[in-house]
């Protein structure tokens, strides 16, 4: 994935960065800008050259400023870069400290009114008069906010030598249908590709080159592959309640189930989807809809799981399967709720009172959001509990390059669940008698006819024959059990995924960390450090993971939060390694970006 | 269908009902509540008329969340499964179960303190929903579990044993399950054993949500003179709305009702309420005029029992949904899961 692409000769050729650059876009929220942006990255995407987008945007509907960062990139980096080659300044609140902030030499596309070019020296200035284009390109004075973002996707594309055929084709894509809307953004956004022409020179900072890089691949995010991975693991009962940045989870699910989960006889649903009134009672029908028998799920984030935690305990302790999508966002209590962050880690391994571990799966790219989502329903039905796919706001809403998803031919797993007939064959039947001895017992499912299989479920003390208990036999007879289940899951979580250059340091990541994991990893091997890469995919930890933990010296453990929380779990996991696992942290709520990583595990080699 | 096989009963043969069982295949375990408990009425109850209603055992689901009387559904239906869940949640526990799969009975167990105070929310929700269940309040007024505090039932002025006195006004679970939109309210009293049980079997064969508010004195922690939930006080106080009759479906051809005086109710399945008025004037038909006469009565310290409103029309949540007959629980991969070719054009479009 790292193959490098030799750069065509331009005038300039050693100066210019070809299909490695970043630009940021600073707009007003609510102004119609990420339909803009979305264009601009689409068309660099059609060029041939892989691209990844952020939305930086705010908690509000409209007015706050909001900023967009397209990375390109010829070598496949899609973490965000600290640095930025253009900048294109539509938004008066900000501007100034826009420029403040510029990396030197930067080209900075501005509204000329903003009279940016006097603030500094070593930038290099385009003031674009929008205005007056979108007044003479847009016929409608009411449209004008949303249409004048598209007249910078013009300027933008002629400087950056983009095919005006991509841009319009983009806005076809954009805008599905909507022939009017269509024609009167590739209007505006021809007159600013026409002005440039006419009255800029071209520059050689930055250009893209039509490559060959993402031929056959999607655009997709994070939120929108979960959803995909749940319909195609047929989920049947969905409790949710809307945060952010989880509720397009449910929101595109419900899209594709109006389509996919109609009974094509009677048009009747193969889905219940049930906004609840908060979080906990999502978690309740989750919950009490597995331990019927329906493939169920919710989707939150950090403060719906707090809320959710005491059923979560529930679900653990009485063994009701479910699956619950943490999309993390920043901060404990309402924090920065449109920024992302890897700090709900600690709080899902344990959700809840008392002694719980939970198996959490850890997607690192668009392919696994949609698999791993897939087989959380398997592995919720085989171990019959309540079980974590943790992604994040960089993972579950912003725009990632994609293989297709290859259809999941595996057939689904209901586990041990016994029907009328088993029911009938069996003697001597407690629901939560460990007959396997891999602590995953059998259970039935309400409304089995034949009067055998019928249990009462509770969350106080039980036997093995769900009967009411106090012992302290009984009690730790079944956490006991609960922990060997969990030692059981270790052979079906996904295992590490391993990019070794031959080396006893280890650099471990996970989830949307690993784009910037990545590209650090090849810096470093730059400049003389190198690591042996593991992405971790899952908690609990296979052994994989036990033998790389033993084997390296020291393990770099690279995390979007303050306290090192996985670091914790791992020095939790293996005392006698403790020592071993530094933490390299990044938590201002932006995505994590290559720079950080570099900089803080050069600062512990020079220790 | 019910394919369970009924107990061979003992010589002399227990009776058995349509389905050949006898009353002993609807009783759970030994109930461990104090001796006198107006809970162990109410359980009583519900095995006679899950009995008399031939209900399949097997389908019943019994849900409750945390307190003396969410301990109750282990007390009755053994045949059938239980989930006893967290303290002011069982709502969402029947809510998730109704709907993976809709051929279950659903019965949900609550008390005042489960319902009206940590539950609260829940409760509403549901009763919104119109989730297809029974929803019972065990309502002493009391926190039994925990040894005798206010719950939110409670009425002004009323004492604890330990004499201190509640100065908040009631929450009335009908008035507000009337105004919620639900269209089967019923107040009972734990020590009118005729009248709970008529109610019951009607409840059965409701399809949305009844909500059934029975006042239930606590023999241990608010059984004394100054307590408005005690034994000798509601038995005072209890004013009968009417004498009603329940006649299921299957039986309806069977039985004459005699015209004049009494109202009939009937519902989508078939099954007939009678109800012949004490209380004159009250229609349990006209929502606003049941809020008024409940309102006042309250307000002359009076509990009006009976069917309070109904309305056998309104759509349950599964039906709201558009889901299909079978139930979700039991649908395959073969329905479930979309083919290649649906994912194919996914992709295509995300191109």
């Amino acid at each position: 994935m790292t193959a490098s692409l030799a750069a065509p000769a331009l005038t300039k050729g050693a100066k210019t960065r070809i299909n490695d650059f970043s630009i940021q876009v600073a707009t007003v929220n609510g102004s119609g800008s990420q339909t803009a942006n979305t264009v601009l990255l689409r068309a660099i995407f059609q060029m041939g050259v892989f691209v990844s987008g952020k939305n930086l945007f705010p908690s509000n509907i409209a007015g706050l400023p909001t900023w967009f960062t397209i990375r390109a990139s010829a070598k496949g980096y899609v973490a965000r870069k600290a640095s930025n080659e253009m900048l294109i300044l539509m938004n008066p609140e900000t501007a100034k400290e826009d420029i403040a902030k510029a990396d030197p030499g930067a080209l900075v596309i501005y509204d000329e009114p903003l009279q940016l070019d006097k603030l500094r020296d070593d930038l290099d200035f385009t003031p674009v008069p929008f205005q007056k284009l979108v007044t003479a390109s847009c016929p409608e004075p009411k449209l004008h906010k949303l249409v004048k973002n598209m007249i910078y996707v013009g300027v933008a594309s002629r400087l950056l030598g983009i095919d005006m055929e991509e841009v319009k084709k983009a806005i076809a894509k954009q805008l599905k249908g909507k022939a009017k809307a269509i024609e009167l953004n590739q209007t505006a956004c021809m007159a600013g590709y026409d002005w440039a022409m006419e009255n800029l020179p071209d520059q050689d900072h930055v250009k893209v080159v039509r490559d060959n890089k993402t031929q056959g691949l999607i655009i997709v995010d994070g939120n929108e592959a979960c959803a995909l991975g749940a319909l195609f693991a047929g989920v049947t009962v969905v409790g949710w309640y809307p945060i952010t940045p989880a509720s397009s989870l449910v929101e595109t699910f419900i899209e594709y189930a109006e389509e996919y989960r109609k009974d094509p006889k009677t048009g009747k649903s193969t889905v219940a989807i049930v906004q609840m009134e908060d979080e906990l009672a999502s978690a309740g029908v989750v919950l009490s809809a597995g331990w019927a028998g329906a493939r169920s799920m919710t989707s939150t984030a950090g403060p719906g799981v707090s809320l959710m935690s005491e059923f979560i305990g529930l679900g653990y302790y009485v063994e009701a399967p479910g699956v619950f999508f943490n999309v993390a966002r920043t901060g404990p209590s309402t924090g920065l709720p449109t920024r992302t962050q890897q700090s709900d880690v600690e709080l899902c391994a344990k959700c809840s009172h008392g002694d719980t571990q939970h198996i959490n799966l850890y997607p690192g790219n668009m392919e696994e959001c949609f698999q791993f989502s897939y087989d959380a329903f398997d592995l919720a039905e085989r171990f019959q509990t309540p079980i974590f796919v943790v992604t994040d706001l960089d993972l579950g809403m912003q725009n990632w390059s994609s293989k297709p998803f290859a259809y999941p031919s595996k057939p689904y797993d209901r586990g041990k669940v016994l029907n009328q007939q088993q029911l009938a064959e069996i003697k001597d039947w407690g629901r939560y008698k460990d007959v396997d001895g891999d602590g995953i017992c059998y259970r039935s499912l309400p409304g089995t006819p034949g009067g055998k299989g019928s249990y009462f479920t509770r969350g106080s003390g039980h036997n093995a024959y769900a009967q009411y208990s106090e012992k302290p036999e009984d009690y730790v007879a079944v956490v006991d059990r609960l922990k060997r289940k969990y030692e059981t899951a270790k052979s079906h979580v996904p295992g590490p995924v391993f990019r070794n250059l031959g080396s006893d340091k280890g650099l471990l990541a996970f989830g949307s960390s690993d784009p910037a994991a990545i590209e650090a990893q090849d810096i470093l091997a730059e400049a003389g450090i190198k690591t042996d890469y593991l992405r971790l995919r899952a908690l609990p930890f296979t052994a994989e993971v036990d033998a790389y933990v033993k084997e390296k010296k020291v393990v770099y453990v690279v995390e979007q939060n303050r306290d090192g929380q996985m670091a914790n779990i791992f020095r939790e996991t293996y005392p006698e390694h403790a020592t071993k696992f530094k933490s390299v942290l990044h938590y201002d709520g932006y995505a994590i970006d290559a720079k950080c990583i570099v900089d803080q595990i050069t600062a512990f080699e020079q220790k | 269908m019910s394919t369970a096989t009924p107990s061979a009963p003992n010589t002399p043969a227990a009776p058995t009902n349509k389905l050949g069982f006898t009353k002993q295949d609807y009783v759970g375990s030994k109930s461990t509540l104090c001796a006198g408990c107006g809970h162990d009425a109410i359980t009583a109850q519900i095995i006679n008329a899950a009995f008399e209603s031939n209900l399949e055992g097997y389908r019943v689901t019994k849900y409750s969340g945390i307190g003396c009387s969410s301990k109750t559904p282990a007390y009755f239906l053994n045949q059938g499964w239980g989930f006893n869940s967290v303290h002011g949640r069982m709502p969402s526990i029947a809510t998730g179960a109704s709907l993976a799969n809709r051929n279950l009975i659903n019965i949900g167990v609550s008390g005042d303190g489960d319902s009206m105070s940590i539950g609260m929310g829940q409760f509403v929700h549901a009763v919104r929903r119109n989730i297809p269940m029974i929803y019972i309040i065990e309502d002493n007024g009391v926190y039994g579990l925990t040894k005798g505090q206010f719950s939110a039932t409670a009425d002004k002025g009323s004492h604890l044993k330990s004499g201190a006195v509640n100065d908040l006004p009631p929450i009335d679970p009908c008035t507000l399950a009337i105004e919620l939109g639900c269209g089967f309210v019923a107040r009972c009293f734990s020590g009118n054993p005729k009248q709970l049980n008529t109610i019951l079997k009607a409840a059965f064969a409701y399809e949305g949500t009844v909500v059934l508010d029975i006042i239930s004195p606590c023999v241990t922690f608010n059984n004394h003179d100054a307590s408005t939930r005690s034994y000798k006080h509601v038995k005072d106080h209890d004013f009968p709305l009417h004498d009603l009759g329940f006649i299921q479906y299957s039986e309806v051809e069977d039985v004459d009702i005699a015209a004049g005086q009494t109202e009939v109710v009937t519902f989508p399945d078939g099954s007939k309420v009678a109800i012949k008025a004490i209380h004159e004037g009250y229609d349990p038909t006209d929502r606003f005029g049941a809020m008024k006469a409940i309102h006042e009565s309250m307000a002359k310290g009076e509990f009006l029992t009976g069917l309070l409103y109904i309305n056998p029309t309104q759509a349950p949540l599964p039906q709201t949904l558009n889901l299909v007959d079978e139930p979700l629980a039991s649908l395959d991969e073969t329905v479930l899961k979309p083919s290649p070719a649906v994912l194919d054009d996914i992709m295509q479009a995300l191109m």
